[in-house]
């Protein structure tokens, strides 16, 4: 293995790539901040660019990409609210308050720390367990899936609450219905759609969440300009761009940052799970494990709320070369579209390529690696001067980041149906965010929507009908135990708060 | 009797379900697939059940927490203006392409907003789309589609 690592690491450490790694982690952060186009889209981007290179510099310069852009989905998910990934979704519950008290650089320190650090505890996971960690990424069957699915989704609704547990769940409901809308994906036949073309492919995600969380954000300042409680508070530039992280938050960041590694690193490993359910199950999983005073700032900028989703979507990143590596498996889309860049490179992933090729398989780990480091280095010194989006009067960045929201969708479909549909989204959003309906639960719903349909439609068919999928293997009904847990508590913190 | 919002909006959500489940059930499936025991029709109808027993529970159940809105402290006004240039721009994006509908969005918008450094309101309009358009199309190699701009020669 110490023979992997060191051939792997002298590939990387050339000049050439080292070069390469700076440029694909520049423009994977500008294409990551912009709403629609993920790690997914920047690395496929690159994959023509990279044809006439070697193998290794071109998989560093992807892995840079792909780093960049995760990076870039969390700064506009901190700054603006505009999270462009599902992945950055929960980043933003905490790093958006955060950014708005005037503390926008230390949130983009703390989640490029966090993420360096949940990449840097993952690729060690990595580099330890790959081989036998392929069990258990094949031992999760559909039903497994599905009560994964149930439990994330009672999670979120449990924690983004606020005590109203009841309008969580609607808002989840509303998400899954969202997300029915279209060809059904085993039949092809078209539900919800009411005979108009625009809708047969479905909603897509960067619609829903551009409405919900951006669109509407800018709608509710505006709609709550007159409201003296909510008067802008005068931020110092200074203060800002501040990148200081003081001890008590480093302290707070060190017990955050293991228990969410593990957590995001062993979702990362299932292929299909990946960093979105990750990133929403650790911010849950901390949300429980700090004491009632750090609970309160949960939803208000707290270090803790900000910390687990990075670490755990990052460390969901690395998990997720696991099956993709070792078995061939894509277990996400961006790993689909690494998969298509390693088989152009001429490179088979699969249970023989730790055996055969070791050299390739420690290369492809190194320069992830490296790509992480090279980004903290590069980022960190940026921060200061990105932070500084939040001092634009409010004039402007409302339709600045209205223009965002516009064109992440102009992007994808160009045409005005998209636009229409989600300015409509966004005024509903914006009435339901008024009397305190959480988006969050929706956003998750939507994004599970598809997968959850897939995964009851298997196990229904398995077991013919019948509900015993739900009680019959003890991984499932061992999450389902955990659901019902989460609920019961739900109606007794309820109860006992009423009484 | 007056309706709380919560309860008015989740009476809403429960004619929103029936609908729903309404339309799930005639849900057109393949004859061999009718009696399966999963068809496109199934999650459907386990949603529109779920949400109707939610906004139930939530119009019967007595509220704990209320949320309270002061309406004076809404400005309406300056979101209609909003919204209607958002659809205004929605309207004559794919007419009048994407580099002239959303300048002069952004003019329109920084105006209804309040702002009145012409200068400014000018540059953070035309240049910047023109900025954006070349960082999108010109250096990342993005398709940014606009007719106007490719009538006139400008884009390729």
């Amino acid at each position: 293995m110490i023979e992997g690592i060191l051939i792997g690491l002298s590939t990387a450490l050339s000049l050439t790539n080292i070069l390469m790694v700076m440029v694909g982690c520049f423009a994977g952060t500008i294409i990551g901040m912009l709403p629609g186009l993920g790690p997914m889209t920047a690395i496929a981007l690159m994959i023509p660019i990279t044809y006439g290179f070697d193998p290794s510099t071109g998989l560093i310069l992807m892995a840079g990409v792909y780093y960049g852009a995760v990076f870039g989905g969390s700064t506009s998910s901190i700054l603006l609210n505009a999270p462009g990934i599902p992945g950055t979704v929960a980043t933003a519950f905490d790093g958006y308050p955060m950014a708005q008290q005037g503390k926008a650089g230390k949130a983009l320190a703390i989640a490029a720390y966090s993420s360096f650090a949940g990449g840097t505890i993952s690729a060690i996971f990595l580099l330890v367990a790959a081989p036998s960690l392929s069990k258990v990424s094949l031992a999760f069957r559909s039903p497994d899936y599905f009560a994964l699915m149930i439990l994330g989704l009672t999670a979120i609704s449990a924690f983004s609450s606020k005590g109203q547990f009841l309008k969580a769940m609607m808002m989840v409901v509303l998400g899954l219905m969202l997300a029915t809308v279209g060809q059904d994906s085993l039949s092809d036949i078209t539900r919800f759609t009411f005979n108009n073309m625009n809708l047969t492919d479905g909603i897509s995600f960067v619609l829903i969440v551009m409405a919900t969380f951006a669109m509407s954000e800018a709608l509710t300042i505006i709609f709550r300009g007159k409201d003296p409680n909510r008067a802008a508070k005068q931020i110092s530039l200074t203060e800002l761009g501040s990148i200081k992280v003081n001890k008590e938050e480093t302290i707070k960041m060190a017990k955050t940052i293991p228990r969410s590694s593990i957590l995001g690193f062993l979702i990362g490993v299932l292929p299909g799970a990946g960093a979105t359910i990750a990133s929403f199950l650790a911010y849950g999983m901390e949300r429980n494990y700090v004491n009632e005073e750090e609970k309160q700032k949960f939803g208000k900028g707290s270090v803790h709320g900000l910390s687990a989703p990075e670490t755990a979507n990052n460390a969901a990143c690395s998990g997720s070369f696991v099956p993709l590596l070792t078995l061939g498996i894509p277990g996400s889309g961006t790993t689909a579209v690494m998969l298509g860049a390693l088989l152009g490179f001429g490179i088979q992933p699969g249970p023989r390529l730790y055996q055969t090729n070791p050299e390739i398989f420690w290369s492809v780990i190194m320069s992830m690696y490296i790509g992480m480091v090279v980004l903290l280095i590069l980022n960190l010194p940026l921060i200061p001067y990105i932070a500084r989006i939040l001092a634009v009067p409010r004039n402007y960045l409302i339709p600045l980041i209205l223009f965002f929201s516009v064109t992440g969708i102009y992007l994808m479909s160009f045409n005005n149906f998209d636009i229409f549909l989600m300015i409509g989204i966004a005024v509903v959003a914006t009435f339901l965010r008024l009397y305190d309906f959480p988006m969050p639960p929706l956003i998750l719903a939507f994004v599970l929507g598809g997968l959850m349909e897939e995964t009851l439609r298997r196990s229904l068919l398995i077991s013919d009908g019948s509900p015993n999928f739900l009680w019959d293997r003890p991984i499932t009904l061992i999450i389902l135990i955990i659901t019902i847990v989460i609920v019961f508590w739900q109606i007794f913190s309820t109860f006992r708060k009423k009484t | 009797m007056r309706i709380s919002p919560t309860k008015f909006i989740s009476l809403l959500f429960l004619v929103l379900s029936v609908f729903y489940l309404y339309t799930a059930n005639n849900i057109q499936v393949f004859a061999f697939d009718e009696n399966s025991p999963f068809n496109a029709r199934t999650f459907p109808i386990y949603l529109g059940w779920a949400g109707i027993i939610l906004s139930s529970l939530k119009i019967i159940l007595p509220e704990k927490i209320t949320t309270e809105v002061n309406h004076k402290h809404l400005d309406y006004k300056s979101i209609i203006y909003l919204i209607i240039i958002s659809l205004i721009y929605a309207a004559v994006i794919l007419k009048i392409g994407y580099f002239i509908s959303t300048s002069l969005f952004l003019f329109a918008s920084y105006y209804f907003l309040g702002e009145r450094r012409w200068g400014l309101m000018f540059i953070l309009s035309f240049p910047f789309v023109a900025a954006f358009m070349y960082l999108l199309h010109g250096l990342l190699n993005i398709y940014l589609r606009d007719p106007f701009l490719k009538y006139i020669g400008v884009m390729g």
